[in-house]
């Protein structure tokens, strides 16, 4: 029998993590971010039909960048354990905190057990009737969350994009106030994003019970 | 509660009901032998087409045999923000059915990213109630109306049921309950091409009046404690509710005029 090559655990997660980014930082990014009605998700995507965006239960978000079809995975995984959950207790009880765990679990354990970690970030957002409760959770591929409440940045430039936003973003934006904050945050000074080219969602409390909103400037 | 992730080919899709059995919940768990105890029905509801799509109505009492289980309960839901779904049967896998249809549209409309055609949704519940049969067949019925607007066709369109799940699209109305035979003869006397939304209402509660004046199992309105029917519009703007203090006073003219024409017998 032969012995397999001996490679210390810490090259392993490294050169998994650094494969991840990789794949990460090939796609676009997204910014999400509360304003005056809820919270405001911004991507640079150029396609109409494969969304970054997504609704996964009434007051609860998803946007995903890296490999589509991953996070896509991913959220319909989300969909259907929101539901679920929805469906067998009550529509209440469905929270973005559990199903933010939920992720995380499963990234992680994808990231150390499989061949191929998931070249995916994701953003688990949800709002309530109070401005001000925005939550905001930030996931990583191997499973790390972080959650934030003012703003998120997810994707291969989130450091620069980031730095954008700390400086332009403020609280209780309009939804135009905070296209604009959003736009300017993921194009930078050297060149600027068509309306075709954003894909824009909110979770907005005037909605009612389901209140993600698809917005085409 | 872990995250539910399928291998390929184990995949449910945007089934819920399927991704309920991969699960180990069954939506409609076959009944054994027939049942002996009295269960809560739903009773009557009505649906017409009018100028901007289809107006839907159900009345408010529950009956368990002979007595009055419930008089408030509701029967005629939003299946949808374009549809909606009306009940009459045993009350309990009635709810349950509407609640599982509703979170099936959604369910689907979030998967796909698009909503289910009005025809397709139409289907699926058909599907649901075949899949009800066995409970049926031993005294756990559901027969409801479907309706809703067709955003591809831009009007509106109505379909009856029976417990087998067959699927029979309506032209002009439908009628469903116990009181089904008197309403539906109201609503096929007084029906007329595009009527207005006012006009199909006062139709409705007319029809709903003559089947709770003659099936003591339907309800009609209860002006002492001011229960109503419960109207709702299905448009191009989507379901809406319709107010019933407005309902109120189409069943309280109706009764007006019911009264005046009235005269004791050998008087």
């Amino acid at each position: 029998m032969t012995t397999p090559f001996y490679v210390a655990p810490e090259q392993v997660m490294k050169d998994r993590a650094d494969y991840a980014r990789k794949g990460i930082a090939r796609g676009r990014s997204i910014v999400a971010m509360a304003y005056a009605d809820g919270i405001f998700i911004c991507a640079e995507n150029p396609s109409s039909t494969l969304h970054k965006v997504s609704e996964i239960y009434d007051r609860i978000g998803f946007a995903g960048v890296g490999k589509y079809n991953e996070f896509d995975q991913l959220r319909i995984a989300g969909i259907r354990h929101a539901d679920l959950k929805g469906f067998t207790y009550s529509r209440e009880d469905v929270a973005a905190r559990n199903l933010a765990n939920n992720y995380a679990q499963m990234l992680g354990q994808s990231f150390t057990h499989e061949m191929k970690p998931m070249e995916v970030e994701i953003l688990v957002a949800e709002i309530t009737d109070t401005p001000g409760e925005e939550q905001m959770f930030h996931i990583l591929y191997d499973g790390t969350v972080m959650d934030e409440t003012k703003f998120v940045v997810l994707g291969g430039e989130a450091e620069v994009i980031r730095a954008r936003m700390a400086e332009s973003f403020a609280e209780g934006l309009s939804a135009e106030q905070a296209l604009g904050v959003a736009r300017a945050a993921l194009a930078g000074d050297d060149r600027t994003i068509e309306d075709a080219d954003l894909e824009i969602a909110m979770l907005d409390r005037t909605k009612g019970r389901r209140t993600f909103t698809r917005w085409e400037p | 509660m872990t995250l539910p992730y399928f291998e390929l080919g184990q995949d449910p899709g945007p089934d819920f009901a399927r991704f309920l059995r991969s699960n180990g919940t069954e939506p409609f768990p076959p009944a054994e032998g027939a049942s002996t105890h009295e269960i809560t029905h739903g009773t009557t509801c009505v649906a017409v087409r009018y100028q901007d799509g289809v107006i839907m109505a159900g009345d408010r009492r529950a009956t368990a045999g002979n007595l009055i289980s419930h008089r408030s309960i509701e029967k005629v839901f939003s299946a949808d923000r374009h549809s909606a779904v009306a009940i009459a049967g045993a009350a309990g896998p009635a709810v349950e059915m509407v609640r599982l249809f509703q979170l099936q549209l959604e369910h689907y409309e979030k998967v796909e990213g698009s909503p289910l055609s009005l025809e397709g949704k139409a289907n699926q519940l058909g599907q649901m109630l075949r899949s009800n049969l066995p409970a049926a067949m031993s005294g756990l019925a559901v027969v409801p109306i479907f309706a809703g607007f067709d955003l591809g066709r831009e009007t509106g369109r109505l379909f009856e049921y029976d417990i087998t799940g067959g699927r029979y699209e309506e032209s002009d109305y439908a009628a469903t309950g116990s009181g089904s035979l008197h309403a539906e003869t109201v609503i096929k006397v007084g029906y007329r091409q595009a009527m207005t939304a006012d006009e199909a209402i006062s139709l409705l509660a007319e029809s709903l009046f003559q089947a709770a004046d003659a099936d003591s199992a339907t309800g009609g309105a209860d002006r002492l404690r001011n229960i109503f029917p419960i109207f709702a519009t299905i448009s191009a703007e989507g379901f809406e509710r319709v107010a019933d203090e407005a309902i109120g006073e189409h069943f309280v003219e109706i009764a007006d005029r019911f009264a005046a024409n009235h005269r004791e017998v050998g008087s």
